[in-house]
């Protein structure tokens, strides 16, 4: 209502005028029937009136919403103080700006990455599944959540009725080749059963999903995503129902996926149907575990329940298969979950990071305006002691906090949109990175961090400021002397909650920098310098024999071992630090079989050939490497590390013996096959930052073709060998396409990049909350100088030494600096147990990082008091008499 | 309160509202009109101001107690008339009642016979 008429002011204004002239027309009028003449008539008709501005003036009162109009007023008059100190409020804003900033970017990738549901129906009745281990001791990690086989997935969707509908997918890959004359490519690729599409309810953008029909062994129709469509198919529609070779074979592309769809990532680059690529006998095994299950909740079962049929299903898997790895049940996982393992953590933390420096950025603007208020304390005392209401005055001094952070807010806004996509791009594996930005959800968060901020920072400078009586404030204010400890109490405790924080984060800066120089150096236990990697795969139709295959191993080996400058090359499927790649369980013939319940022994799978080893610089332990006559005919010999012997053979002396893998990890052998175990090399990190695995290393020229990795030492900058190592490969087969050429030392780069930015991300906060503290702390010890600036001119007049007085001023200033000291120490060691899982070969309570941290701390504060102590002890006595 | 030795020009708080809306029972007045029938009926003890007059009529419009419309006055000039409103009307009985006990309950502790008026 009010609010109407505040907007109708002008309107009713003018119908006032009009209605008073009417007034004073019959008033005129009936002064003159009075028989007055005309000029006192009108003139006693206005002083009846009385004055006409008061009456116009009280009505647009009247439609002036109070509140409104006193809020106006508290703008103007906050900023004309805060552009009277144009270097504080400038200072004030950057801080709100970076703390704001920092916050709204994290906030916006935790939002996408966490908390945003997946562009699917009903996406919150989507559930991912995982093989899971129940004993205990699988646990202690806190991670169980396994790739599925297809045998028990097909098992749980025949014997459970849970949930409406389950669906299965693995990652795959093609070589798919140019079909006009484009160069080949290597392209990451998903098969999946028929139904998940329907199931997660994604409509194509052009042609239709698989049909029922369509799953099937060597089946050859094909979706593919938006963004090679566009990429490669210029976004032609025409598409949908040609043929596209993929590794070499046609397939027919049924379907384009819309631009919105880039589950599981945005790397995926076509989709076949599950059994295309899958033998019928692959998917028999309980034991060949690559897939991942997403099922639908149906809406009138819990999840608890329907996951208890599936857990009974698994159990009767794992009773009917006890020497295999068949885990005896089941467990959900939300979907994002499942794409955010990897990153929830450091996001997390990271979160928590950029929260202790927004409070720090609080705590420091609310020092700055407590530092003001004393300025203004006496005009204060005059208010209130003229009756402004305390809740008034609060108001005016929380106005300015909030026009600091509002215009902090607005800069941190438009910085965060600029370093959410640096972040965006340079963080790799966040899913859906694609799909971070601003959004409406992250505009409410800023606008709300901002409020928050500027009631925090505003609030306790003004409850401070007002919350004396009127006397003492009189009082206070009339002396300067010894005024106003409270004060200096209340900033000293802001100072002491700044500076712990502060600890806290460089603490975590310091332990995760450490983290990551242990990570740096981690030996891979391989040689890394000056090697050159990339990746190959063999398409299955042109190198259909065992024999074609290892013609193109050798081809390459010996043609790459040629070029002038490469000193040694390595082939296989995979090298030190570049991954899990796979890995299967075993027996040991020789040995009393393990009985039922008992952990299975299994392995890191490989295949080298017979130069892998001196190549890669992995030392022999004992017995032999292969030899190149171990081939096709299948010699049926392994290598394993020493890390296998240590744990599976317990002394026992390996060279010898036998070991039986299950047939699926070698294709084409028969299962009854044993493994004589010939040598014994040295232990290998599969990834830096893990632990070394057993491992197991199999002829490459078995023959066959997993996707393999080519390593090729040099004696130069390797990356010089990247042109003449491909065109070996083209001259071998113009139409193999190669991929991820780098050097080892990039690729274990790539595997740190996570790491290395949660380290400099944290590293940044706590720099800059360090450097906020420093601001503070000579802030406050200036403050305290100046008012203190009597006192130390009467003891200098009474003889106090200069070197006495810096050292006391020092030792005030350095008070809260030590309690602040004090105080992180003891949050740090509550705080850094939560991220121990991030760290690598370093306890939460590191001394070295800890003693780093004091230092840092301690010669920061003293740095900062060093100034105005310096000031203090420099004064001229009578001039500081004299200054009242 | 009307019966003092005085005239009091000033008028208690919240009345005015409460005789703009008496005077309005008997038809549509303009603002002049309201203050000259005030005056009047009050045999000239109660003066009324012109500059609280026109905000208090503004306020009861708001509250939809009195509606408004322009039309000639009496001298055939263009003037704006105010006529009292169906919750105007609920609006005067409620305060003519709270009046009435309010000026007795003062007249008996001022010691005057039969309370008010």
């Amino acid at each position: 209502m009010s609010w109407l008429r505040f907007f109708h002011r002008k309107r009713s204004d003018a119908e006032l005028q009009a209605e008073i002239d009417s007034f004073l027309a019959d008033e005129t009028a009936e002064n003159v029937a009075r028989g007055m003449p005309p000029d006192e008539a009108h003139r006693q008709a206005r002083l009846k009136l009385g004055n006409r501005q008061k009456v116009r003036e009280s009505l647009w009162m009247q439609n002036s919403p109070q509140l409104l109009s006193s809020i106006v007023r508290d703008l103007k008059y906050a900023l004309r103080t805060l552009s009277r100190t144009p270097a504080f409020s400038l200072i004030a804003v950057v801080v709100m700006a970076l703390c704001m900033g920092a916050a709204t970017s994290l906030f916006t990738i935790v939002r996408s990455v966490l908390l945003r549901p997946l562009p699917f129906r009903d996406p919150g009745k989507l559930v991912r599944v995982h093989e899971h281990y129940s004993a205990p001791k699988m646990n202690v990690d806190g991670f169980n959540y396994n790739v599925v086989a297809p045998a028990d997935f097909y098992d749980w969707q025949s014997k459970t009725n849970g949930f409406e509908d389950m669906a299965i997918m693995r990652y795959s890959g093609y070589n798919l080749s140019g079909e006009r004359g484009e160069l080949p490519e290597t392209v990451r690729a998903a098969a999946s059963s028929w139904n998940l599409f329907p199931l997660l309810g994604v409509q194509p953008a052009y042609g239709r999903t698989f049909a029922e029909s369509e799953e099937r062994h060597g089946s050859t129709v094909v979706m593919i995503t938006w963004s090679v469509f566009q990429r490669r198919f210029a976004g032609d529609p025409a598409l949908v129902g040609r043929q596209i070779h993929l590794d070499g074979r046609p397939f027919t592309v049924v379907g384009i996926l819309p631009a919105s769809f880039t589950y599981p990532d945005a790397g995926i680059q076509l989709w076949v149907p599950y059994k295309a690529d899958a033998s019928p006998e692959m998917l028999q095994h309980h034991d060949w575990h690559q897939s991942q299950v997403i099922a639908r909740l149906r809406p009138d079962v819990s999840l608890a329940s329907a996951i208890a049929q599936v857990s009974a299903v698994q159990y009767q898997e794992h009773l009917r298969y006890p020497r295999d790895p068949v885990a005896d049940d089941v467990a959900p996982r939300s979907l994002n979950d499942a794409l955010a393992s990897d990153v929830k953590k450091p996001l997390q933390i990271m979160m928590a990071a950029v929260g202790c420096m927004l409070l720090i950025g609080c705590l420091n603007v609310a020092n700055l305006l407590v530092a003001r208020g004393a300025a203004r304390q006496k005009e204060v005392a005059i208010r209130s002691a003229l009756g402004a209401q305390r809740a008034r005055l609060i108001r005016e001094q929380l106005t300015e906090s909030v026009i600091i952070c509002a215009a902090g807010g607005l800069s941190g806004a438009l910085l965060s949109i600029l370093a959410t996509q640096v972040l965006a791009r340079t963080w790799k594996d966040l899913p859906s990175a694609q799909d971070i930005h601003l959004d409406g959800a992250v505009i409410a968060f800023a606008c709300m961090l901002m409020f928050a901020s500027a009631l925090i920072a505003g609030l306790i400078p003004a409850l401070a400021t007002t919350g004396k009586s009127m006397m003492t404030a009189l009082q206070t204010s009339a002396r300067t002397g010894s005024s106003s400890v409270s004060r200096t109490a209340l900033r000293k405790s802001l100072l002491i909650a700044e500076i712990g924080m502060t600890v806290v984060l460089l603490v975590a800066a310091g332990l995760l920098l450490k983290s990551f120089l242990r990570l740096h150096a981690a030996d891979v236990g391989c040689i890394t310098r000056n090697t050159l990697t990339l990746e190959f795969s063999l398409p299955g139709k042109q190198y259909d024999t065992p024999e074609k295959v290892n013609a193109f191993f050798e081809g390459i080996l010996q043609r790459v071992r040629g070029i002038p400058g490469v000193q040694a090359a390595a082939l296989g499927n995979d090298l030190p630090a570049a991954g899990y790649w796979g890995d299967d369980v075993f027996s040991v013939k020789e040995r009393a079989p393990i009985p039922a319940g008992e952990d299975i022994p299994e392995g890191l799978i490989r295949w080298a050939d017979p130069g892998y080893f001196s190549a890669l610089g992995i030392p022999l332990v004992e017995g032999r490497l292969f030899t190149s006559d171990e081939r096709a005919a299948r010699s049926y010999k392994v290598i394993v590390s020493q890390g296998l012997v240590r744990k599976y053979f317990s002394g026992d002396n390996p060279i010898g013996k036998h070991m039986h893998v299950p047939a699926h990890a070698h294709a084409g052998a028969p299962d009854n096959v044993d493994y004589e175990i010939v040598g014994v090399v040295g232990d290998t990190l599969y990834q830096v930052g893990e632990q070394a695995r057993p491992t197991m290393y199999f002829p490459l020229f078995e023959g066959d073709d997993h996707g393999e990795v080519l390593a090729v030492r040099t004696a130069t900058d390797p990356l010089q060998f990247s042109v003449p190592v491909q065109k070996q490969f083209a001259s071998l087969d113009p139409e193999l396409p190669v991929s991820n050429v780098r050097t080892m030392n990039e690729l274990i780069g790539e595997s740190l990049i996570n790491a290395s930015l949660s380290m400099r991300l944290v590293a940044a906060f706590a720099v800059l909350s360090l450097l906020l503290a420093a601001v503070g702390l000579y802030g406050v010890l200036s403050y305290l100088t100046t008012q203190r600036t009597t006192e130390l001119g009467i003891r200098m007049a009474l003889g106090a030494q200069r070197d006495q007085l810096l050292r006391t001023m020092l030792l005030d200033g350095l008070r809260p600096a030590l309690l602040g000291l004090g105080v992180g120490l003891a949050l740090s060691v509550v705080t850094t147990r939560v991220f121990q899982s991030m760290l690598f070969g370093t306890r939460p309570l590191d001394p070295a990082v800890l003693a780093g941290v004091i230092a840092t701390l301690l010669a920061v504060a003293i740095l900062a008091c060093l100034a105005p102590a310096w000031r203090a002890s420099r004064l001229d006595p009578m001039k500081a008499l004299r200054s009242e | 309160m009307g019966k003092k030795d005085q005239p009091e020009s000033e008028m208690l708080k919240g009345t005015l509202d409460m005789m703009i809306l008496r005077t309005l029972v008997g038809g549509g007045a303009h603002g002049h009109t309201i203050a000259k029938v005030i005056e009047r009926t009050s045999e000239d003890v109660l003066e009324v101001e012109q500059g609280s007059l026109y905000p208090a009529l503004h306020r009861l419009e708001d509250r939809k107690w009195v509606s408004s419309y322009w039309g000639p006055s009496e001298n055939n000039r263009k003037a704006k008339f105010y006529r009292l409103t169906a919750e105007g009307r609920k609006q005067l009985v409620r305060e003519t009642s709270r009046w009435r006990q309010m000026a007795r309950a003062i007249g008996l502790v001022m010691g005057e016979e039969g309370g008010a008026q």
